[in-house]
């Protein structure tokens, strides 16, 4: 590890220079000879039949390219999991921003009007918009119950417990739906050519999801959809599923017209109409002993999955397994449900129905540490997973973590004790109130169960003539540091320059399927299989004899030479192999959920303004154990830009609905933090290591947005005695809850009878 | 975006563009943004929100920071523009941009352009900033990546460079 020379260390990030140049070319910067511009008609309505589209007076229509559904010429649906999702809507709508006609034309700014000049005439129904209606199934809007999918995780005699618990602890938690906001907003260009078939360039961060979809919707084979990304300008998970749709559109117009076809959404459009974050109610009963360790529970999980099915499975599964924490549960049930309403289908973002779950259990442990008497600390040291023991999955912890000395550690750094210690002092006068809150968490890197067998991804490594070596795979760059750190570790493994290696662009012809970039699965699981391949060039150049032991730059660009002179092109691939001790049952939902986790503790400290009920965070700190750091200044950018977004999710940021449709569509009025709203940000990291990562890392992208918000929301209960259940919490929200008794904190109640 | 169907008549307009006085024909509303974007081909200088909320189209017009997409571009008439492919000379990185490069101020890098902009600005103003005045001068340009501290760094780091060369 210490001879290592590449990886762990802070090299420049591969695209940066073009980055800072403003050379970089997104979507938006690419111009393609007559090429059209696209827009989208929705619907105006949540839910109802289409009877009549009528083409508005004023409009000179027939210089426009007019698409519907009966253009489509394969099958009208976004693959994905359950394709269940149109492309076009036809003859019904399910949400208030289905997509129902494409138009393009050269002006781009021809365009708003033509969109305004479409109307429809609609037959309404009646529609659902919160988990609670939809479970009333007072309308039924999608399939025989309205329920997109359910999970249940079993461990041990959760019945069985309640007559023996001191404490019965309940609590309901809610989340609302959070934009993801990437500053880039969705955009795609498709060209189509009778022989080559469809290319795509666009915004995106799984370039193979749109190529599945191209091949169904435009009836092609595998050849003839190319899809490039180019670059991303932010995605958060938000550029996982949506461009699928936009690709669609584009690609069908440019079908119809037979000229390329860009459509770049505006910021309205983008809030509006792609995916946010799952609005998630969780109830929690807990069986809890006298001195405060957890004896069983029940946790119902329940997400807000919109019109159509998307991911919500898969945000439901994480979201349960991410449910019971850090903690050892002797026994639990863990219900878990994605219902339909007729909103815009929420999706995937950062975390991934993990911060929904964590944020109803790391308020429940203060809960419970309230009605049991002890400190917040204390009941998570005295609940903590330890080494060797089973998560509810039951799945053994392999990891040497020790949560305690990670809390102690964070405790230290953020001065806990004696802040809380003033604070206390300090809340008695004034007019603002202090507090400080902890979160201790985990999250699991890569896909979950056997998610990684089924995807079975694929990396190549080239050493080409000139001595430099590519790297190949569909894995996308969005800010993260893709290219970085896989260019790290292939020239890590290889014993060349950085300089040395480059990375493909992510391109369907040129690529391999390496799998989507998500679930904090790229440094991990992607770059072992760089790994991998770039081994597989060196013990092919020693295999020939053309190279061995230590060698030079040049050396090793010579033997790439001879052997591509000899051979032809010279490539190496890996695929993924599951570990074979790894055991996952999908029906019963047990085993290894995750081939790693990452384990933190935050610490927030906030003040609230008794005028104003503005909070602001004065501190953060952010502990975390994610193996091995590969690029020190990289990863904490992932942490700190987590953590500075899951303040948003906790105070600022506000979706504000109305029959299914975003009110507040606008950075004017859904408003994300500004360098002037944030604490300093400290990070810190703590490296065990981690035998299924490229040189021991682990995930760490989605780790940072699990933390924060339930942190901050001790800390507030903290500050002015007020028990929040719910975020985002605006000082409106502050104010209503200080108006009502309701979340007045009362005397600890043992619920279910001291015993 | 709700330009009239029947558009105006373009007019004819100079600016000077990083230094290079140029000649444009434009639609008199017309925004700042698109002219440089779309007439100059000037693409470094992004789009993020369209309503002078996010600072990604910010450029420096006379010396201000402005947001060119609420630039009608007839008030930009005969001005001095500078964009972010003004800030390099040639194929050396600035000092802003040298810093931003090493401290981890980019990463997806689509407000990257208008932030340096706002931080040269800064430095123009306040050539040794406190953190706070960093925070408070940065704080019209939105990232949703870094969560701002590695920005702050590089602007810490790009002012230390330039007060040790002029002491």
């Amino acid at each position: 590890m210490k001879n290592d020379r590449i990886v762990g260390v802070s090299v420049l990030r591969k695209e940066g220079r073009d980055k800072v140049t403003g050379q970089a070319q997104y979507v938006d910067d690419m111009t393609l000879p007559g090429m059209l511009y696209g827009a989208t008609v929705r619907s105006q309505i949540p839910r109802g039949k289409i009877k009549n589209i009528a083409f508005g007076s004023g409009i000179a229509w027939d210089e426009f390219v007019i698409v519907s559904a009966k253009d489509i010429p394969g099958k009208n649906r976004i693959a994905l999991m359950a394709n269940d999702q149109p492309c076009l809507a036809h003859g019904a709508v399910n949400h208030p921003e289905e997509p129902i006609l494409l138009l393009a034309h050269a002006d781009r700014h021809l365009l708003p009007k033509a969109v305004a000049a479409v109307s429809m005439e609609y037959d309404p129904l009646p529609g659902v918009f919160t988990i609670e209606e939809s479970e009333s199934h007072s309308e039924i809007i999608w399939g025989t119950d309205n329920t997109f999918k359910t999970y249940l995780i079993e461990k041990g005699d959760v019945d069985g417990v309640w007559e023996k618990a001191d404490y019965i602890v309940e609590g309901e938690y809610a989340t609302g739906a959070q934009e993801q906001l990437y500053i880039e907003n969705n955009g795609i260009i498709a060209a189509f050519d009778p022989q080559q078939g469809i290319t795509v360039w666009g915004s995106l961060q799984c370039p193979y999801y749109i190529h599945k979809a191209l091949m169904a919707l435009c009836n092609l084979t595998e050849d003839k959809v190319r899809v490039v990304q180019a670059e991303t300008g932010g995605a958060f998970g938000g550029k996982e599923e949506y461009p699928s749709m936009i690709a669609a559109h584009a690609a069908l117009l440019a079908i119809k017209s037979g000229r390329p076809v860009k459509i770049v959404y505006d910021r309205m459009e983008d809030m509006a109409a792609t995916t946010k974050r799952h609005p998630s109610r969780t109830r929690h009963r807990t069986a809890v002993s006298r001195d405060g360790k957890i004896l069983g529970g029940e946790i119902e999980f329940t997400i807000d999955g919109g019109a159509y099915t998307t991911l919500s499975p898969v945000v439901l599964s994480r979201g349960a397994i991410h449910a019971g924490g850090a903690y050892y549960w002797p026994s639990v049930r863990i219900s878990a449900k994605a219902v339909a309403t007729n909103v815009p289908p929420h999706g995937a973002f950062r975390g991934f129905g993990a911060p929904q779950s964590l944020f109803a259990l790391e308020r429940h442990m203060d809960r419970i540490a309230q009605v049991v008497g002890l400190s917040a600390a204390e009941v998570r040291r005295r609940n903590f997973l330890r080494p060797g023991q089973a998560t509810t999955t039951e799945q053994i912890v392999r990891d040497p973590i020790d949560l305690d000395k990670l809390l102690n550690r964070a405790l230290e750094l953020s001065d806990y004790r004696a802040k809380r210690e003033l604070f206390a002092k300090e809340n008695r006068a004034g007019t603002s109130r202090k507090g400080m809150g902890i979160a201790a968490f985990l999250h699991g890197a890569g896909f979950t169960g056997s998610g990684e067998r089924n995807l079975s991804s694929v990396v190549g490594v080239e050493g080409c003539a000139d001595g430099k070596v590519q790297v190949l795979v569909s894995s996308t760059e969005f800010g993260q540091g893709t290219k970085t750190v896989l260019c790290q570790i292939a020239a890590e493994t290889l014993d060349l320059p950085y300089e040395k290696v480059e990375i493909v662009q992510a391109d369907t012809n040129e690529v391999p399927n390496s799998g989507p970039t998500v679930a904090s699965r790229t440094v991990m699981v992607v770059g072992k299989l760089v790994q991998s391949a770039a081994l597989g060039i060196r013990q092919t150049l020693a295999g020939s004899g053309l190279l061995d032991g230590s060698y030079s730059a040049a050396e090793f660009g010579d033997a790439c030479r001879k052997q591509v002179a000899a051979h032809g092109r010279f490539r190496s691939w890996a695929r993924y192999e599951a570990p074979n001790d790894v055991f996952w049952d999908d029906a019963r939902y047990r085993g290894e959920a995750y081939a790693a986790f990452a384990w933190a503790v935050y610490v927030a400290e906030v003040t609230v303004d008794l005028t104003t009920y503005r909070v602001s965070v004065d501190d953060f700190v952010a502990l975390q154990e994610v193996g091995r750091v590969l690029h020190p200044v990289l990863a904490r950018g992932q942490i700190a830009g987590g953590v500075a977004q899951a303040i948003g999710y906790t105070l600022y940021e506000k979706v504000v609905w109305q029959n299914g449709r975003m009110q507040n569509c606008q950075m004017t009025n859904y408003i994300m933090p500004t360098s002037a709203d944030l604490p300093p940000i400290r990070v810190f990291f703590e490296e065990l290591g981690n035998i299924h990562g490229a040189f021991g890392a682990k995930g760490i992208g989605e780790l940072p947005m699990d933390g924060p918000a339930p942190a901050i929301v001790n800390a507030m209960e903290g500050a002015l005695k007020l028990r929040f259940n719910s975020i985002p919490l605006l000082p409106e929200d502050i104010l209503e809850a200080l108006l009502s008794d309701s979340g007045r904190q009362s005397e600890p109640q043992p619920a279910g009878g001291e015993r | 975006m709700t330009g009239p169907l029947e558009r105006p008549t373009p007019c004819e307009l100079s600016l000077h563009v990083n230094g290079e006085r140029r000649t444009v024909h434009v639609y008199p509303m017309e925004r700042l943004l698109d002219t440089l974007r779309d007439r100059l081909g000037l693409t470094g200088t992004k789009e993020g929100c369209g309503e002078g909320e996010c600072g990604s189209c910010s450029v420096l017009m006379e010396g201000a920071l402005v947001n060119s997409c609420l630039v009608p571009v007839l008030q930009a008439r005969d001005a001095n523009i500078v964009t972010i492919e003004g800030l390099a000379a040639g194929s050396e990185l600035n000092d802003l941009q040298q810093a931003f490069l090493q401290c981890g101020g980019a990463q997806c890098g689509i407000c990257t352009p208008g932030m340096i902009l706002a931080a040269a600005h800064l430095l123009h103003k306040k050539p040794q900033p406190t953190r706070e005045e960093i925070r408070e001068g940065l704080s019209g340009n939105l990232c949703r990546c870094t969560g701002y501290m590695q920005i702050f760094e590089a602007v810490a780091e790009a002012a230390r460079r330039r007060g040790m060369a002029t002491p």
